[in-house]
């Protein structure tokens, strides 16, 4: 039992990588698709974006920059976990810059700056069937796709404007891809939904409990669900960034008292140190 | 003014030093050491093999010290282990009818070729807590007499005996239907065959499957089961090399396989007839053998036209869920950081709770102006 295990560049062996990268290829064919892979078990707790490894392991190469944010944020425990996984299984550069990546494995955001074409984003997904909470059942929810039969999404969509006057979907946001599958774009804030729209880069989801990926090809038209007369909207931002004054980028509040006291800050810590960078810090 | 938290590394680093030092406990206490843990705690590693699905007493042990004792920790570090392994093969399909018998009990027939073996079981025990073991080995009064075992035996599985009226459904192999799936190697699609289905219950939770083997007895999937036979014992193990062409023997693993007789009323098809339940698990484990097999059994109402949708007979139901490394995972993964969807959900919740109050406001507006005309109407 002395012999420790050596572990393969990337830690998944190739033969594992091989079959992930077929799963990514035939995700990208049919963007928005589930297509099924033998997910592995990882070295990390399902739920801690075991999908997301495997997928930045098959495709991660000894020249990529590799940052991984968890919401929003290179700093968050998990995120700090799985950078350090890749560093030292992998030996690769890592970076929290945005415009230095070319591989962004993410938890719940996507980068305020835009993306480009040199770069692929990986997204962490829980539950990767947009109408599972609908219907429970697998047999039933593929059935439904094949079918392209989304009436009980819309009538959900429909339930809510009824009920609250605009569709009460906060994250989530379920869109449709290439005008064919309607996806879950993994628990993202629906603020970060036009970002994946015509996105320059390629993204890829991996959901590893459930064993699927998908994939948004790059320059693929990324419609969120809506209505003629009740359009998609936007979570509009109110208030600004205390530290870098921002108006434009996603916040998340803080509590800084026990007597109520809130602060607003970027929930993209990369954003918002570039930011301050050029302001310089405000007093 | 309040600066982002920043240390997240740190953090990390430290908490793995303080679970070492609360892994070991008081350093005045003697360490365990793994061969303590693999003599002394057998069904513990029982329970870590069969649902790591690795058989391993040695690293069983040591995933057990490294856990802490928690048995769903353990047999997560024994799959993460296990999954980056190589695969030279399958083995030849091994016969539990040349079990060298330890213990084997049936409830059907009071006596059977090859006999009743009561083997080591708690069954027959008081559960009285016994204040001799909380002496210390070398000081106990009396020493454990290890002669009482007899001689394994060897003996044919009670349901064959019944088999030769065709009272009982002939066995189903999947080996002959060439089924040679794996659900670690191929993602599992619905409908499953029955091969994958054993294959995920004998993964699967034992306290899930137990609640719901248990709910088939009262009455959430009735089957009607009785313990035809349940054998523990070693079964030898071998393998077909491709360049020698004959079998060369790997070594014995220890298993508990349990055959449940249930009642089938028979179909417009078929004759009434008793049918199987199947369960087979690593290791002494009689309770999992068991929940295992009662629901086997239940899974197959579909196939035998009984199915009522109670959830021990519902196939996507049970084998979604009964994984406790992806159900723990799932479960726990809700103390990571959900900052981002919180404040989304908050924003929608402030705009909802806007909307409700402007909505009563006008409400109450409109109500005190009705009342008004309807008194100014009635004056
Ligand atoms: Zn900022």
């Amino acid at each position: 039992m002395s012999d420790l295990p050596e572990y393969n560049f990337a830690y998944l062996d190739e033969q594992t990588k091989r079959m992930i990268r077929r799963a990514i290829l035939k995700a990208i064919a049919i963007p928005g698709y589930q297509t099924p892979f033998a997910s592995r078990e990882m070295p990390m707790p399902y739920g801690w974006g075991t999908g997301g490894v495997q997928v930045t392991a098959a495709i991660l190469g000894t020249d990529d920059v590799l940052k991984v944010i968890d919401q929003g944020s290179d700093d968050t425990t998990n995120a700090v976990s799985i950078r350090k996984f890749f560093a030292r299984t992998a030996g690769v550069r890592t970076t929290t810059r945005t415009p230095e990546a070319t591989i962004i494995q993410t938890r719940h955001r996507i980068p305020e700056t835009a993306l480009g074409e040199h770069q692929v984003i990986v997204y962490q997904v829980p539950i990767p069937e947009p109408l599972r909470f609908l219907e429970p059942r697998e047999t039933e929810t593929r059935r439904m796709h094949a079918l392209e039969d989304y009436g009980v999404m819309h009538v959900k969509l429909y339930e809510d404007i009824a009920q609250h006057g605009h569709i009460a979907t906060a994250y989530a946001y379920p869109v449709k891809v290439d005008e064919r599958y309607v996806m879950d774009p993994s628990p993202t804030p629906k603020f970060d939904n036009p970002k994946m729209n015509q996105c320059p880069a390629l993204q890829l989801f991996g959901a590893g409990r459930e064993k699927r990926i998908y994939a948004i090809p790059p320059y693929t038209r990324v419609v969120s669900l809506d209505f003629e007369d009740h359009p998609f909207e936007r979570t509009r931002i109110s208030g600004a960034c205390s530290l870098c004054n921002s108006t434009k980028a996603f916040l998340d509040e803080v509590i800084t008292d026990d007597q109520g006291g809130r602060a607003f800050m970027c929930s993209d810590t990369d954003y918002c140190e570039q930011a301050r960078s050029r302001i310089g810090p405000l007093s | 003014m309040y600066v982002a938290v920043k240390g997240g590394e740190q953090a990390i680093d430290n908490a793995h030093l303080l679970l070492a030092r609360d892994r070991r406990g008081d350093p005045a206490v003697p360490e365990l050491s793994i061969d303590q843990i693999r003599e002394q705690m057998t069904l513990a590693i029982a329970r870590v093999m069969a649902e790591g699905s690795l058989y391993e007493p040695d690293l069983a042990a040591l995933a057990i010290k490294q856990a802490r004792g928690d048995l769903i920790e353990a047999i997560f570090l024994l799959r993460a282990y296990r999954t980056t392994l190589p695969r030279f093969g399958d083995c030849v399909p091994m016969d539990t009818a040349d079990m060298s018998i330890r213990r084997r009990v049936s409830a059907v027939f009071k006596d059977l070729p090859g006999g009743q073996i009561l083997g080591p079981t708690f069954d027959y025990t008081h559960r009285l807590l016994d204040p001799d073991l909380a002496i210390a080995d070398d000081e106990r009064p009396c020493p454990i007499v290890a002669s009482v075992g007899a001689e394994p035996v060897v003996a044919p599985h009670i349901l064959q005996i019944l088999d030769r009226e065709g009272l009982v459904e002939a066995p189903q192999s999947g080996v002959d239907a060439g089924v040679e799936e794996d659900l670690t190697r191929t993602p599992l699609e619905f409908p499953a065959c029955r091969e994958l289905r054993l294959q995920a219950l004998a993964r699967g939770d034992e306290g899930f499957l137990l609640a719901l083997g248990y709910s088939t007895q009262r009455g959430y999937g009735r089957t009607h089961p009785f313990a035809g036979e349940i054998r523990i014992g070693e079964v030898e193990l071998s393998f077909v090399p491709a360049e020698l062409g004959f079998e060369v023997p790997l070594g014995a693993v220890t298993i508990t396989e349990c055959e449940m007789v249930n009642q089938f009323r028979g179909s417009e098809t078929q004759a009434p007839q008793f049918t199987r339940g199947y369960g087979c698990v690593f290791g002494q484990s009689e309770r999992k053998a068991m929940s295992m097999a009662l629901v086997d059994r239940a899974l197959r109402a579909n196939d035998l036209g009984e199915a009522s949708g109670v959830p021990a007979q519902d196939e996507e139901f049970v084998l979604s869920h009964c994984d406790n490394v992806q159900a723990t995972g799932f479960v726990e993964h809700l103390k990571l950081p959900h900052y981002v969807d919180f404040q989304a959900e908050l924003a929608l919740l402030r705009q909802l709770r806007d909307d409700w109050s402007e909505k009563r406001i006008a409400k109450a507006d409109a109500d005190r102006s009705a009342k008004e005309q309807q008194e100014e109407a009635a004056e």
